[in-house]
């Protein structure tokens, strides 16, 4: 950068800055790079847990590798120039020649040099989205990047103030409020909300997407090791947004299939009491959370009132009565 | 938005004279400044207004049966809040002049002020508006500081609260509205207020009562989100989200007037930043000229116009949502969540350049300073600025990355923020050029600008893993953002503030600040700002969503150590209030005109600045970065007589017309036609 401009402008008995700079660049480089990657690399968030966990360790490590010699580089720089040209040294007053102001080549290659660095940010985060479908974040109600996988295990996430629930479709849509996944299996998580936008982040899975009410919100990853998950709400929804997490689990497949066949069975009665499930749902008047405006209320009655206010003027009308 | 386009419309005579008429005084009689109308009347005015628009609005709303059986009316609180504004601005005179010229009578005619009431009043000097700008802001930033106290003190454990949720929720929220409107004008508003026709050239602004309003708005929307927590607060946090917040409750309403308010005062000041630039600048102030701070200010004046407007129609269709039972957010009634959500992110981006492109102005200026070298790669540095600018209107998506909204689209968000890296290296590469074979002198500003690099290296490079798609799976609504937007705004921006404050107050002031004190708050400020946020970084990536009152246990060390040192932190700015307090109002010690023996412009005119900045409007000689020269290009001519400047090319463009100083547009018959 500015340093082949001080090689230009050196004087024979002046130390060759520019050299020692980028010397001293190289050097640590050299070292925080490898250390990162080796040493801390493998522990960095969120593990590898999945595909999409693994995904996102790797490609933060691979931006922290480019970020570091940018760090390492800027502060080195910085160093050297406050202590080398400090007034406390007493050293000449600056001469302004042309290449002070601006110089051609060192802009030329700094422009170039960042474009081609963030192209290739770019072009590295592309790949890592659209191939591994999608990076496990949030990709609407019609998935563009999806699954090779031939069998998909679709979870329905539902976000609520101030809980989530999970239903499994393919075994008669029963109700949980516990995540329960199969290992070494690829699964489609639809997150939708009954009232505000929440986000569905499962810390330990790499997946993380928005809850809308009314939308369908995919997100595909794919099971590597059996452990435990943190579900937390990651989108502000209220009072008790920060209380709004639960836990999961990734198990072996044919636990999961006992654990998802018994809870089938065993919560058959009161699945037939939830609405039949769908990719999205329009809460009632009774629906969690209350609805702002529920679809069997007149809202310009004069009469009719609802919601917490409906419950205390009933029992004010009962107890004056 | 109606008196500034009628003050806008008149003040427009002017435009195009460089250098333009003096400023003049608040519309005003000649008896004593507290007879008259200043922020007492606007103060009382605003209960006034507020009484009025609370009757009216209860009387004509609370037969509705759902604002009886939900036990608030939203319509009373907006109409309260919008009548207290309007209250506020009737008596703070704002309207005096625009009213009078809508019925069709001359205003009174305008005098110079002088003494410390006119700090308290509609005032139209750049000078003055600037100094209750400082005041305002710093109120802003110190409540805001001390609501941050209040979160962090909270999350010291896990398990044990220190408030309710609804307490903490309605603190965190309060404390990033407020942060967010006051970083707005941070320094588009005090310094660029004071600095900005000083540094061009300029007698004033160009639009004087319009800078005023954007003022006495801010003050204003400073008292419309305090409102906030009388009401029981707000749960949606700065961002605002629907349909979170049309469920909310009665504070919610204080945010959206709120916004609409301080945003009506930001186009204003957008505007009037933009023409004062392009037109206001002195003979020989051509663009390759202008100060790399008036350059920012461009940038930003674009952003305060182009962006604020989808705020402020954001915050009327959430009124109208909690009002008149509109449906633009409500999903069930055919509205989107997702209309919020992009109209609020289209101002939200631009907004956060707003907050750091004046920071990188000031740095700028300060740089050459302390190094005795001209600004490397000026040109690169404007285009910088402007690239930031531009691009910051095609990237408002990398907020909903994983919201579900049109994925196909995430490649492109993901080019366009990556590709804001580039204008924003020109920025580090300016600094690098600047300080390379200089002569560095580690003054109070030098310290702050530098730390601002340090800072915004930090935060600029963790802005990149969130802009990944990838990565932004697990950074996304994490700390991580938390901690990268505060290493921007905190430490890119309210480090400038300062910096600019220490470099520019013996201008604006005529008293020196405490060299020690000056230090010391720096490096409380400087350590204590990263120990606060760095740890934050690590919290995020182990999976501390933000907003949360309960985190993971294994998480308390570092949330505690952050909270400390937040504590610190906070000192920090006690000593600058006492340092500042002692060499302005308490001990004053007269400051040297040009204590930094700066080339700058603004540092050639005496000190305490004369009302009409310049005796005779200056013929720009030279961009004011010629240090390392022999004998330095002086920057101006200040004392060129008018008619020397007939052939000079003048930066504006229209000739010396308005050179003399002694035409007052104002009170010429017919000017309102024009």
């Amino acid at each position: 950068m500015a340093r082949q401009h001080a090689n230009a402008a050196n004087g024979a008995s002046e130390p060759r800055h520019a050299r020692r700079v980028v010397a001293m660049w190289l050097v640590a480089s050299a070292i925080v790079d490898p250390l990162f990657y080796f040493v801390a690399g493998p522990h960095m968030p969120p593990g590898d847990m999945t595909s999409s966990a693994a995904g996102a360790q790797f490609d933060f490590n691979v931006l922290t590798m480019a970020a570091l010699p940018v760090i390492v580089g800027v502060w080195i720089y910085g160093a050297y120039t406050l202590l080398t040209w400090r007034a406390g040294r007493g050293g000449p007053d600056p001469v302004t020649t042309p290449t002070s102001r601006s110089n051609i080549r060192i802009q030329t290659a700094w422009i170039g040099t960042t474009t081609v660095v963030v192209l290739s940010a770019f072009v590295f985060g592309t790949v890592e989205l659209v191939v591994p479908a999608g990076a496990g974040g949030g990709e609407g109600p019609q998935p563009i990047w999806t699954p090779t996988s031939k069998t998909v295990l679709p979870v329905q996430v539902i976000g609520q103030q101030w809980k989530f629930t999970y239903r499994y479709p393919t075994y008669g849509g029963f109700e949980s409020d516990k995540l329960v996944i199969p290992n070494d299996t690829t699964i489609a998580f639809h997150v939708t909300s009954l009232d505000v936008v929440h986000d569905f982040w499962a810390y330990q899975l790499g997946v993380k997407a928005d809850a809308n009410p009314g939308t369908d919100n995919v997100a595909f990853t794919t099971t590597r090791a059996d452990g435990k998950v943190t579900v937390r709400c990651d989108e502000l929804c209220g009072i008790w947004h920060g209380a709004m997490y639960n836990y999961g689990e990734v198990v072996p497949k044919s636990q999961f299939q006992r654990w998802a066949t018994s809870t089938e069975a065993s919560l058959a009665s009161a699945t037939k009491l939830l609405p039949p499930f769908a990719w999205s749902y329009t809460p009632s008047a009774n629906g969690a959370g209350g609805s702002y405006y529920p679809d069997n209320v007149d809202v310009f009655s004069k009469t009719q009132v609802y919601g917490a206010g409906a419950v205390t003027a009933k029992t004010a009308a009962s107890k004056s009565s | 938005m109606a008196e500034a386009m009628a003050i806008s419309a008149h003040e427009s005579v002017d435009v195009g004279r460089p250098g333009g008429t003096p400023p003049a005084g608040a519309a005003a009689s000649r008896r004593s400044a507290w007879l008259g109308q200043h922020m007492g009347t606007a103060a009382l005015a605003a209960v006034v207004g507020y009484t009025i628009g609370h009757y009216v609005g209860s009387s004509f709303a609370n037969g509705y049966e759902h604002v009886a059986a939900s036990g608030q009316n939203d319509v009373a609180n907006v109409l309260a809040l919008t009548l207290a504004v309007v209250g506020w601005l009737l008596g703070s005179g704002a309207l005096n002049y625009p009213m009078a010229k809508l019925v069709g009578r001359e205003p009174a005619p305008e005098v110079e002020e002088k003494g410390v009431g006119r700090y308290f009043r509609y005032s139209l000097d750049h000078k003055v508006v600037a100094m209750q700008y400082v005041i305002a802001v710093l109120l802003f930033l110190f409540t805001g500081g001390l609501l941050a106290m209040a979160v962090r003190t909270e999350l010291l454990s896990p398990t044990t609260h220190y408030f309710g949720p609804g307490t903490y929720i309605a603190i965190v929220s309060e404390h990033g509205t407020m942060m967010m409107m006051m970083a707005t004008s941070v320094i588009t508003g005090p310094i660029a207020g004071w600095l900005l026709p000083l540094m061009i050239g300029s007698r004033r602004m160009a639009f004087p009562r319009v800078e005023a309003f954007s003022l006495w708005t801010f003050i204003a929307g400073y008292m419309v989100i305090l409102t906030a927590l009388p009401f029981g607060g707000f749960p949606t946090g700065w961002t605002g989200y629907a349909p979170l917040q049309t469920q909310a409750a009665g504070g919610m309403d204080s945010y959206l007037v709120g916004f609409v308010v301080v945003g009506s005062g930001m186009i204003a000041a957008g505007f009037n930043i933009a023409v004062t630039i392009i037109n206001y600048r002195a003979p020989g102030m051509t663009w390759s000229r202008l100060p790399i701070f008036v350059w920012s200010l461009l940038a930003v004046a674009s952003l305060l116009a182009l962006a604020t407007p989808t705020l402020a129609t954001g915050c009327l269709f959430g009124i109208l949502d909690r009002t008149a039972q509109t449906s633009f957010f409500v999903d069930q009634h055919g509205g989107s969540s997702f209309l919020w959500e992009n109209l609020f992110w289209f101002f939200g981006h631009p907004e956060v350049y707003i907050m750091a492109l004046p920071g990188f102005g000031i740095v700028g200026e300060i740089l050459p300073v302390f190094t005795r070298k001209p600004l490397f790669g000026y040109r690169v540095g404007a285009a910088g600025m402007l690239g930031v600018a531009l691009l910051s209107f095609f990237v408002w998506q990398h907020h909903l990355f994983q919201s579900g909204i049109n994925p196909d689209m995430r490649p492109l968000f993901m080019l366009t923020t990556e590709l804001i890296s580039i204008p924003t290296g020109f920025i580090y590469l300016t600094a690098m050029g600047t300080l390379w074979k200089s002569k560095i002198r580690f003054e109070v500003p030098m310290l702050f600008a530098l730390a601002l690099y340090f800072n915004f290296l930090l935060g600029g490079i963790s802005g990149v893993y969130l802009s990944d798609v990838p990565v932004n799976v697990t950074v996304h609504g994490s700390f991580f953002v938390m901690a990268h937007f505060h290493y921007t705004i905190m430490g890119g921006l309210i480090f400038a503030f300062f910096g600019g404050l220490y470099f520019w107050l013996p201008k604006m002031t005529g008293k020196v600040m405490n060299k020690k004190l000056s230090l010391i708050h720096f490096w409380m400020m400087f350590v204590f700002f990263n120990a606060t946020f760095f740890p934050l970084f690590i919290v995020g990536l182990l999976g501390q969503p933000r907003r949360v009152f309960e985190y993971a246990q294994r998480l308390q060390g570092l949330n505690d150590f952050s909270t400390i040192s937040a504590y610190l932190l906070a000192s920090s700015f006690i000593v600058f209030t006492i340092n500042f307090a002692w060499s302005i109002f308490i001990d004053p010690k007269p400051a040297a005109s040009n204590p930094w023996d700066s080339l700058g412009l603004e540092w050639q005119v005496p000190t305490p600045v004369p009302f009409e900045n310049f005796e005779r409007i200056p013929l720009i000689l030279a961009d004011p970065y010629h240090y390392g020269e022999p004998v330095p290009t002086p920057v101006a001519d200040l004392g060129v007589p008018a008619v020397a400047l007939a052939g000079s090319g003048a930066g504006g463009g229209s000739g010396p017309s308005g050179f003399s100083g002694a035409v007052i547009v104002d009170a010429e018959g017919g000017a309102s036609d024009v």
